[in-house]
This record gives structure tokens, C-alpha cells and sequence, in this order.
């Protein structure tokens, strides 16, 4: 296992490229869906995400100002032994960073507005079997997490009732999430669980559907059919609205259909490491 | 390259008739100077110019500017590193009373405004600019210096930059004094 400094390094080098760069999967979905707009405005818009992923890449400098939140998914193998805490860790990392990258302030205090970090780092923690620790990030601006949504369905509604609530969720919010985004969806579970499973979602790569066959169905069904809707980028009008849906799904009460939907920008800004012969690496996607 | 067709080029202070001009869907860019300005600065001039008092600058035929630069402090000043546009719409509820007692003639941002807001920004003569939100460094490059931060006590996401910049844009017309609005199409 590494020692606390060194795996905070890693923590602080995940993030300065999350906030720089774009994994290699997201830039060919903006290139492959400016090939398809026909219109200048829409072009246009592309043109300058791609020219901007270039400079925030060749400055070192975050690609944009809104260096959101780090969001933190780690499993966690349950004999692996530590020696140190991971949260104050995390948290080390996240103040280096702060500076080195640097990262805008954006925590504050929810009722005052007054710069805060209480209950910061946000970190899933999965326990695992075995020895593996794995860690995600996402970071995640307020432009698109506030079009967040989480739907109480009628189960008896079913899937109808689900493509409803997502296509309604990218309608509502327009232009205003930084289209094309990707949309998570959580399906089952819990209100807190659909939540988890929405954001979730966001972590797998474009170009990869779910292993089940009828939500990976699903996922191109509502993919389509949000991009038939016109919106665009950045709701400028065009052909490409979403770069993809991916749906998550946990079992839940009979009684209970709760869909939740979460919204990534197109500046999908994530990074990931792994303990690879007891040394964190951090894997370029 | 970006290529960009007829971009129009604005230098504020711009007055009606500069803007009338303009149309939904044209291009954009504008040189010499912008004012950035988001929630805590939106509600800090209301509360000012409600109470008769004025602000510590003339806003009159203005370009203002929604975002929260991130930016270096450095020896000289200040260095912004990325400053792309942030969501205009969380400010509808004070933008028609902001552009009226401001006179502000231009507003920039992203995603747009209410249908409501549109027509009361047509009203007052001041037309919104769209611009690619998260391109932050795209926006930098445009900014030549920072001629003055006012009410930094906000923050400096929060508080108001008067920037002075070079062919900022591409900027796309939004919506316009016409009836124009890119979002309703």
C-alpha cells in the first residue's frame, strides 16, 4: 500500500487532469457529433468546445471556471490495510489541488453562502472483498447538477412512465445543463439509491452499454429520442442533445418506482486510479 | 481556426441603434470591454440603486457578462485562466429590474433566458449573447487584462470584473429586439 503522501500525489494529479483534460472518449463524441450538424450555429458551438479542450490541454489550465465539486467513488477492499485515513487524505489532496491547479473556491455554506467545507470531501466508499481500492472522480459544475431530478413513479407506469420522466428532464432543462451532456439514470433502489445510481452512471465511458440487454435497449431508445428534440449545443438548436444515456438499475419495494436523472455537461470532467502491485496508478482513458 | 461568418464587431458602450441591427442567429464579438456580474452582484445593485443610491460604476449601454472567473493573482494583478459563461437563467427573477435601472444594453451568458425575461429585455432595448459554456480558456484568451474587481468582498467568482478584452466571442445573438428568441425555435 502507499504511503499517505505519496497516494495523496496520485489524488492531487487525478484531479489537476480531470480539470485540464477530457478522456479520450468524450473528445471523439464531440468530434463525431459536430460531423453530423448542419447548421453553422450548432458547428459553431462544437468548434469552440474543441478549440478550448486544445488550449485548457496546451496551458495546463482548468477547460472550465467552474471546477465544480469533486465527487469521490471509491471501492474499497475490505482486507486491505490502509494505515492511514482515506477521507483526510482525499481531503489533503483536494487543498494541494486547490492551489496547484488551481481550483475555484465553490463550497460555501448553504444557508449563509459563506465559504465553507463542512461535509466536504463527498465520498462513496464500497466496500469490497479482497484487497483492491479503486478511485473514481467526478467533477461535477452546478450548471448541470442543479437539472438534476428524482421521480416517485407509479410502478404499474413502468417503462412509459421512466422514458417519460428522462425525455421530460432534457426537455425542461434546455440549453441550460451545457448540452450535449450525458444523462444518468437511476432506476430502483431508494430515493437515495436511484440518486447514487444516476450519478453513477456518469463514471462509465461513452460507447459502452449496460451488460443488461434491456436497458442497454433502453439507453438507445432515449438517446435517440432526446436528440430528436432539437435542442442541440448548448440549446443553440441542432442534431446532438445528449452524447449518450446510461441507466442504472437496483431492485426496489413493489410498491415503489423511483427514477432519478443526473445531468453531465459536456465538459465531462472525470479521472481514475487503481492499486496496481501496491502502487495507486492512475489510468488515462 | 475557428470560422466564423460575418461576426459583427460590438464596442460597448453600445447604444439602440447598434443593437436593432442585430438579428437571432448572427455572430458576435466584442472588443474593449466587458462587466461580469452573477447572483451575490445582481442583488448587491438591486438593493443600491433601489435605495437611490448609485453604483461605483456607470453601467449605461454596457456588455455585461455572467461568470465567475477563475483567476491567478500574480504580481502585477490579476491573471484570469478560465472564464466561459455561467447559467443566465438563475438570475431571471432581477434581470429585467437590473437592465432598467442599469441601462445595461447587452447581456452574455448561457442558456438563456425565461420567455417572460425575453420580452421584458426587448422592452428595455438590451438584446442577450450567447456564448459556449465551459469554454473557459477559449473566453481567457479573449480577456486582455482586468482593468478593475469591484465588491471583491463577494468572492471573486461573485464579485465584478471590468475586463478589458479583444474580439470576445464567437458570440451568438439569442435573443433580439425583434421577437427573436433562439430557444423558442
Amino acid at each position: 500500500m502507499p504511503l499517505k503522501n505519496e497516494f495523496r500525489d496520485v489524488v492531487v494529479e487525478m484531479l489537476q487532469r480531470a480539470a485540464t483534460t477530457l478522456p479520450k472518449d468524450i473528445v471523439d463524441a464531440i468530434e463525431r457529433s459536430r460531423k453530423r450538424e448542419r447548421n453553422k450555429i450548432a458547428t459553431v458551438q462544437f468548434d469552440c468546445m474543441l478549440k478550448n479542450l486544445e488550449l485548457a490541454r496546451k496551458l495546463g489550465v482548468p477547460i472550465c471556471q467552474d471546477t465544480g465539486i469533486p465527487i469521490f467513488f471509491v471501492k474499497l477492499g475490505s482486507e486491505l490495510d490502509l494505515g492511514f485515513d482515506l477521507v483526510r487524505a482525499l481531503s489533503d489532496a483536494i487543498k494541494r489541488a486547490a492551489r496547484a491547479v488551481p481550483l475555484r473556491q465553490n463550497a460555501v455554506d448553504p444557508l449563509t453562502g459563506k465559504k465553507s467545507n463542512a461535509g466536504q470531501p463527498i465520498v462513496h466508499i464500497d466496500l469490497i472483498r479482497g484487497k483492491h481500492l479503486q478511485i473514481d472522480i467526478l467533477i461535477k459544475g452546478a450548471g448541470s447538477e442543479n437539472w438534476s431530478r428524482l421521480y416517485m413513479l407509479r410502478p404499474t407506469d413502468g417503462q412509459a412512465a421512466i422514458k417519460r420522466a428522462v425525455l421530460f428532464a432534457v426537455a425542461e432543462s434546455g440549453g441550460k445543463p451545457c448540452p450535449p451532456t450525458i444523462v444518468g439514470v437511476g432506476v430502483g433502489g431508494s430515493a437515495d439509491v436511484a440518486c447514487l445510481l444516476a450519478k453513477r452512471a456518469l463514471l462509465r465511458p461513452l460507447g459502452t452499454s449496460n451488460r443488461d440487454r434491456g436497458l442497454a435497449d433502453l439507453e438507445l431508445r432515449l438517446a435517440d429520442a432526446a436528440n430528436e428534440f432539437g435542442i442541440g449545443p448548448m440549446g443553440l438548436g441542432g442534431r446532438t442533445t445528449v452524447l449518450g444515456v446510461h441507466v442504472e438499475k437496483a431492485a426496489c419495494h413493489m410498491a415503489s418506482l423511483p427514477v432519478a436523472i443526473n445531468f453531465q455537461c459536456w465538459a465531462a470532467r472525470r479521472a481514475s486510479a487503481r492499486l496496481v502491485d501496491d502502487r495507486l496508478v492512475v489510468e488515462v482513458p | 481556426m475557428i470560422f466564423v461568418p460575418h461576426a459583427t464587431k460590438l464596442r460597448p458602450p453600445l447604444d439602440e441603434r447598434q443593437i436593432k441591427r442585430l438579428r437571432v442567429g448572427d455572430f458576435v464579438s466584442i472588443s474593449e470591454r466587458i462587466i461580469t456580474a452573477r447572483d451575490k452582484a445582481y442583488a448587491r445593485a438591486l438593493e443600491s440603486l433601489r435605495s437611490g443610491k448609485r453604483l461605483p460604476l456607470d453601467l449605461r449601454g454596457a456588455a455585461i457578462y455572467h461568470c465567475g472567473p477563475l483567476a491567478m493573482k500574480t504580481r502585477g494583478g490579476w491573471q484570469v485562466l478560465s472564464a466561459g459563461p455561467t447559467t443566465s437563467a438563475r438570475l431571471d427573477s432581477m434581470q429585467a429590474e437590473f437592465v432598467e435601472l442599469t441601462g445595461v444594453r447587452a447581456l452574455i451568458g448561457k442558456g438563456g433566458v425565461g420567455e417572460d425575461v425575453a420580452s421584458e429585455l426587448r422592452r428595455l432595448g438590451c438584446i442577450y449573447l450567447a456564448f459556449t459554456g465551459g469554454a473557459g480558456v477559449l473566453a481567457a484568451r479573449a480577456i486582455k487584462g482586468v482593468e478593475k474587481m469591484l465588491w471583491q468582498d463577494l468572492g471573486t467568482a461573485e464579485a465584478i470584473w471590468v475586463l478589458r478584452v479583444r474580439d470576445f466571442g464567437p458570440l451568438v445573438v439569442a435573443v433580439d429586439l425583434h421577437g427573436g428568441n433562439i430557444y423558442l425555435r
